[in-house]
């Protein structure tokens, strides 16, 4: 053992600074199920307190959906909690294939492969399948794990400004040399809620010779007529070459992530990807869980239609309020407060009026683009949505910023 | 020099109308703003040693280095230099 006192302090130093910049994360200690109402801990030791969650990625409601919560427990019954095992080794029951399987046909691709979660999915499939005579051109606001993986990887990194296709065709232009290209995008934007112009993006695909990769974490099972995600509402299911998305969010909201795509990609992600080969396989009782949600979403849309109606009350609830909101079609809906510490206080005053959001400041967000960022979900409903925009009003109101624009809140309050 | 890289960094990391919006000049911090970042800093990088054909060790691609167009005029100079001695 050494842990010598100079490294402590030089720790203590770091944690203190993270402190100061009033960017120190703690956690709240949730005491219920994941759902539209929770019972939260907060500050610690503070006693329960019933509030709307909106900041959850618990778009379907499915998360503690008594079917899914009864298919895990048969999972659990039947095959075992845990593994104990990578896939490879001895980690792969029939189960695990007949979701790869299910998701294959639910996501409309060539095959799929399960990984431990999304991150690992992001972080194993670039490396697996690109070479130092390859580029990745990405968007500049994917996820942080895409981030992570294309740096674990040896093709040469590039990036084009966010959902700008001129930038991108201009990118794809010069890098005409490689051996491959590939177009890397998240469907829907986690932190602005916008989507990724895919129709636009196969397009130039198509005329530069690159494949497209999304990551649908925030769409899949819900974007789209019948919830496929954002290939489905573009209309170009089947030509998008890689997908990843996660099972945490929308589909059941456990755990577990998965490549899916071109037969080749997923069969050297079996090879070479190593958080599939490093890793231990997803649990029993989830792959249960989630073969159950794929069947909830193949048989009835209700599910995704009424997140739909959810989100559009509550988008245009937020701006006839007078909020200065991000114009989408996604469940995740930012309201632009632009100044750090206005983010922070709203979200602060919103929790004593039973409202669970979170405000995001750089360096989540970019500078000066500080928010809150609102989630919806099919556990929701109208009353329950109407009567938190009644509290964001009062809120509103109170930090005069209704019906105030940009420029209003910037003079208002700073950046 | 200052110039071409001031273009760059205006075609590369601000829309039309941002790059009038904040001013940008070889003094406007780029990084500690957050006009680039970590990862989209690569392309910057990579059309520094290609335009005037130096290399630039990752060490010394720090956030301090290229947080302004001065500072990396300052940088590519120096590598220029040490190229030519
Ligand atoms: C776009 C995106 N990709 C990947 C992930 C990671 O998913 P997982 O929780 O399965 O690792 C997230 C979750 O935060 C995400 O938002």
């Amino acid at each position: 053992m050494a842990y010598p006192a100079a490294l402590r302090e030089a720790y203590r130093a770091e944690l203190q600074g993270i402190r100061e910049k009033g960017i120190y994360k703690e956690e709240r200690y949730i005491h219920s199920p994941q759902a539209a109402g929770i019972d939260v801990e907060f500050p610690a030791g503070a006693g329960l307190k019933r509030v709307v969650n909106l900041c959850a990625n618990n778009y379907l409601g499915l998360s503690s959906h008594p079917e899914v919560v009864a298919a895990a427990h048969r999972g659990l019954d039947e095959r075992g909690y845990g593994m104990s095992s990578v896939r490879f080794i001895c980690g792969t029951q029939d189960i695990h294939r007949e979701l790869e399987t299910q998701l294959t046909a639910f996501l409309g691709t060539e095959d799929t492969i399960l990984f431990p979660s999304c991150m690992d999915a992001n972080g194993g499939v670039f490396e697996a399948v690109l070479t130092d005579r390859d580029v990745m051109i990405a968007d500049r606001l994917v996820h942080a794990s895409i981030v992570d993986g294309m740096r674990l990887c040896k093709a040469m990194q590039d990036t084009y400004k966010h959902a700008d296709m001129k930038h991108l065709e201009q990118k794809l232009q010069e890098h005409q040399d490689k051996r491959a290209r590939m177009i890397i995008t998240d469907g829907v934007f986690s932190m602005d809620g916008d989507l990724a112009p895919l129709d636009q993006i196969v397009e130039l695909a198509e005329r530069y010779q690159a494949m497209v990769f999304v990551d649908d974490s925030h769409a899949s099972g819900f974007m789209g007529r019948t919830g496929r995600g954002t290939p489905e509402h573009f209309g170009v299911q089947g030509k998008i070459d890689i997908i990843t998305t996660t099972l945490g969010k929308a589909l059941g909201g456990a755990s577990g992530g998965c490549v899916s795509g071109r037969q080749e990609i997923v069969d050297l992600c079996r090879q070479k990807a190593r958080p599939y080969l490093f890793s231990n396989a997803v649990p029993p009782p989830i792959v249960y869980a989630a073969l159950k949600v794929l069947e909830i979403l193949s048989t009835s849309t209700e599910r995704r239609d009424k997140l739909e109606a959810n989100t559009a009350f509550w988008r245009k609830g937020l701006k006839e309020a007078g909020f200065v909101i991000k114009d989408g079609e996604s469940p995740i809906v930012p309201i632009m407060l632009f100044n750090a510490k206005l983010s922070q206080d709203i979200a602060r005053d919103l929790y004593a009026e039973g409202i669970y959001v979170i405000g995001f400041f750089f360096p989540v967000v970019a500078a000066g683009q500080a928010r809150i960022r609102t989630q919806l979900s099919a556990d929701h409903d109208i009353p329950m949505l109407a009567e938190a925009l009644e509290a964001f009003k009062r809120v509103g109101a109170k930090y005069g910023i209704l019906g105030l624009d940009k420029k209003g809140i910037i003079e208002k309050y700073g950046l | 020099m200052k110039d071409i890289i001031l273009e760059y960094v205006k075609n590369e990391y601000l829309d039309e109308d941002e790059a009038e919006e904040i001013g940008l000049d070889e003094n406007t911090p780029l990084i500690s703003s957050g006009i680039v970042d970590s990862f989209s800093m690569v392309s910057l990088k990579r059309f520094l040693e290609k335009k005037y054909g130096i290399a630039i060790p990752d060490d010394q691609a720090t956030p301090e280095a290229f947080n302004t167009v001065a500072s990396i005029v300052e940088l590519v100079k120096r590598h220029q230099g040490e190229k030519g001695a």
